[in-house]
């Protein structure tokens, strides 16, 4: 890329260097260092100087090694990234109707959202009424989860549910696959989210079932899905709830880079080869507003991964390289004043998604910072994708922003940030030692006071918030979607009226055999989790009888 | 005059466990001289009425993202069963406008929302202590 320049030019060029240097002075006299969220310095240009890589090692082409451009040949200008928004309100007729209002609307990516009691392990009747399906669909079995599929064709619909250890949505949807007749091998999606350390270290819903019980159940899991389901994604990386939680743009690369490390050599330890199991590891991130950061730091990550599967791992096959992603817009950035400003951080959050390569996409709702998202919030995040993808053609070239000067350097610059920050994790003893001792932890909450601190004081501008801020009215807004509280109410005693009319048998056996499998290394517990949903145990059975084996998750609070 | 500093509680009740605003909030308050009782996510109601009598805090500061919020008022009603009246409770995080009216009326003091200045929540809570202090004397 960068031929010898000969010496005539070389010194004109310097020349106009420093005639640049002298009028920026002159110019911008008070110019301060620009730092990014990751602790980057970033100069007022770049240029030639700033970046001499070699374009085929450090580079090369998109579905080439290193994945720089982008992991796939023609990326979104063969294929663009899937609108995958997620859902999930009230109970499951409620879900229903919305998943198949947007599969009219073209949608061939759901994704379900349980509501918190399901994240934290309970059933409906366990926990405060007033809070159920304020958040996600409230389903607690499998004939729950046939209501929340109906009508919806599983071998052709790609389903990511949200749900980590021990998996009892994806159980269910296997119970309900095999109700239909349908071969478990065409049921494609992902276990969203399986992650179970960026659980435990951003507090979202660490509840289940203790660290090591966590860590046993993902990999009996991902050991299952290789046998059984060949079109399943068993592995998602999270680094968005660490981002969420306060981590740099940096530190969250890092620590989900540490994590799959982690997760691969705990898949290696049980005997799986990593090239039965790397092409299914996919990963989830949060994009902020920080539009170049959040690009260098896509490039980067799909750098390194290559470098890691190949040396580390010493995987063959270019599918056990490939950093897929899914992307999803920031709602920490997002404000409650003058909320409309939100579709505008959207919109630069996604372009910096779409510019980092990519492969599905969710779009915050404006209205995120006030409550749930409303349908109306819901339509303009969608239509948001629409507009970048069809209106403003940021498909049309790949990788459109490969070789600018900042990008390529920025990319170098946060690729050394993250390998220090992973340094220090693996100098821990590897990311789940880290988390254990309250490594990881530490430095988010280092960095979320930090931030709120840069707001605070100024130095990081947030529109509406610290500056051109107005007064404003107060309950102009859109009506909150909550769950009908009738709907609810029957919906409750519909699930305590299955609870008494199963098969008690059958669900006692189904609980001990479970039991049996926890206590026993050689079994395998996901295995057991499907038997016990086929048999008509409810969610928060499974997870209570995994409880009372493997130890509650206590969090580890680092204030 | 020998003032005791304020003593809060930091806590979070209900189902979810996003805590980057109850982590920061204590920490911020902690660096600002006050003494603080923090709680991880998913208290029980009970749990947290037992630790404010037990610590006699001032005032408590429940963080919600995720409607958490509705069920304060239960937590209204157990703190004045249990004769805490006089601790002052105040609210941070994703509340509706419509659900505000809800909290101030259940008894809540004061309700903050995304975008609050740390100060704030600082000045407002030594405000809450002066006038506890000044009716408990």
């Amino acid at each position: 890329m960068n031929k010898p320049l000969d010496a005539s030019k070389l010194s004109a060029q310097e020349s106009a260097a420093a005639r640049w240097q002298r009028e920026f002075g002159a110019t911008a006299a008070s110019d301060k260092p620009t730092r990014n969220r990751s602790g980057i310095d970033v100069k007022p240009l770049y240029t030639p100087q700033d970046w001499s890589g070699d374009y085929a090692a450090e580079l090369g082409y998109p579905g080439q090694p290193p994945y720089t451009r982008g992991i796939y040949a023609s990326m979104h200008r063969g294929r663009t990234w899937s609108q995958r928004q997620l859902i999930g309100l009230g109970t499951p007729p409620d879900y229903n109707a919305r998943l198949l209002d947007m599969i009219a609307q073209g949608t061939t990516a759901v994704s379900l959202i349980p509501c918190n009691s399901v994240f934290r392990g309970y059933d409906m009747d366990e926990v405060h009424a007033e809070l159920l399906g304020t958040c996600g669909v409230v389903a607690n079995t499998v004939d729950h989860m046939e209501l929340c599929l109906a009508g919806v064709d599983l071998e052709r619909t790609s389903c990511a549910m949200n749900d980590p250890s021990p998996f009892t949505l994806l159980a269910f949807v296997l119970a309900t696959a095999k109700r239909r007749g349908i071969d478990w091998r065409a049921i494609s999606g992902t276990s969203n989210q399986s992650d179970y350390l960026s659980h435990f270290v951003a507090n979202h819903m660490f509840f289940r079932i203790a660290l090591a019980g966590a860590r046993r159940i993902l990999t009996d899991h991902v050991e299952f899905c290789n046998r059984h389901l060949p079109s399943w994604n068993p592995m998602s990386v999270v680094g968005q709830h660490m981002q969420q939680a306060g981590a740099t743009p940096a530190e969250a690369m890092a620590f989900t880079l540490s994590s799959a490390i982690q997760y691969a050599e705990d898949c290696r330890a049980r005997g799986m080869e990593p090239d039965a199991f790397l092409p299914r590891f996919t990963f989830f991130f949060d994009i902020s507003v920080s539009l170049f950061e959040e690009i260098a730091k896509f490039r980067a990550g799909r750098r390194l991964w290559a470098r890691i599967t190949r040396e580390r791992f010493g995987a063959r096959d270019p599918r056990s390289w490939r950093f897929k992603f899914h992307g999803q817009t920031s709602g920490v950035d997002l404000t409650r004043q003058q909320p409309l400003n939100n579709i505008a951080r959207v919109t630069v959050q996604a372009m910096a998604g779409i510019f980092g390569g990519l492969q599905s996409l969710h779009t915050d709702a404006y209205d995120e910072a006030l409550s749930c998202p409303t349908e109306f919030g819901a339509r303009i995040a969608v239509n948001t994708q629409n507009i970048l993808r069809e209106e403003a053609h940021l498909t049309d070239v790949i990788d459109p922003l490969g070789g600018s000067y900042y990008i390529e350097s920025l990319t170098d610059e946060m690729e050394r940030k993250i390998l220090d920050i992973m340094a220090q994790v693996e100098a821990a003893g590897g990311m789940y030692a880290a988390v254990e001792q309250g490594l990881v932890q530490k430095m988010i909450g280092a960095s979320a006071r930090g931030f709120q601190e840069r707001i605070e004081s100024g130095e990081q501008t947030v529109v509406g918030v610290n500056a051109y801020q107005v007064e404003e009215g107060k309950g102009e807004r859109q009506a909150l979607p909550t769950p009908d509280p009738a709907k609810m109410q029957a919906h409750i005693a519909a699930f305590k009226a299955y609870k008494s009319m199963r098969s008690q048998d059958a669900v006692r056996q189904a609980q001990d055999r479970l039991a049996s499998a926890a206590g026993d290394s050689k079994q395998n517990i996901f295995e057991r989790v499907v038997e016990a949903a086929e048999a008509g145990c409810t969610h928060g059975e499974i997870c209570a009888t995994l409880r009372r084996e493997l130890g509650f998750g206590q969090p580890l609070v680092v204030v | 005059m020998n003032r005791q500093p304020p003593k809060v509680l930091v806590t979070k009740i209900g189902l979810d466990g996003h805590d980057r605003g109850s982590r920061v909030v204590a920490s911020f308050l902690r660096d600002a001289g006050m003494e603080v009782v923090y709680t991880p996510p998913w208290q029980d109601i009970p749990a947290v009425v037992k630790l404010a009598m037990e610590e006699d805090v001032d005032v408590i500061g429940v963080s919600s993202l995720a409607t958490d919020h509705l069920i304060v008022p239960k937590l209204m009603q157990a703190l004045g069963a249990a004769g805490l009246n006089d601790i002052a409770v105040i609210v941070g995080g994703i509340v509706p406008d419509a659900d505000e009216a809800m909290l101030l009326e259940a008894g809540v003091a004061r309700v903050f929302h995304p975008g609050s200045a740390l100060e704030e929540i600082a000045a407002e809570i030594g405000r809450l202590t002066d006038a506890r202090r000044a009716v408990n004397v």
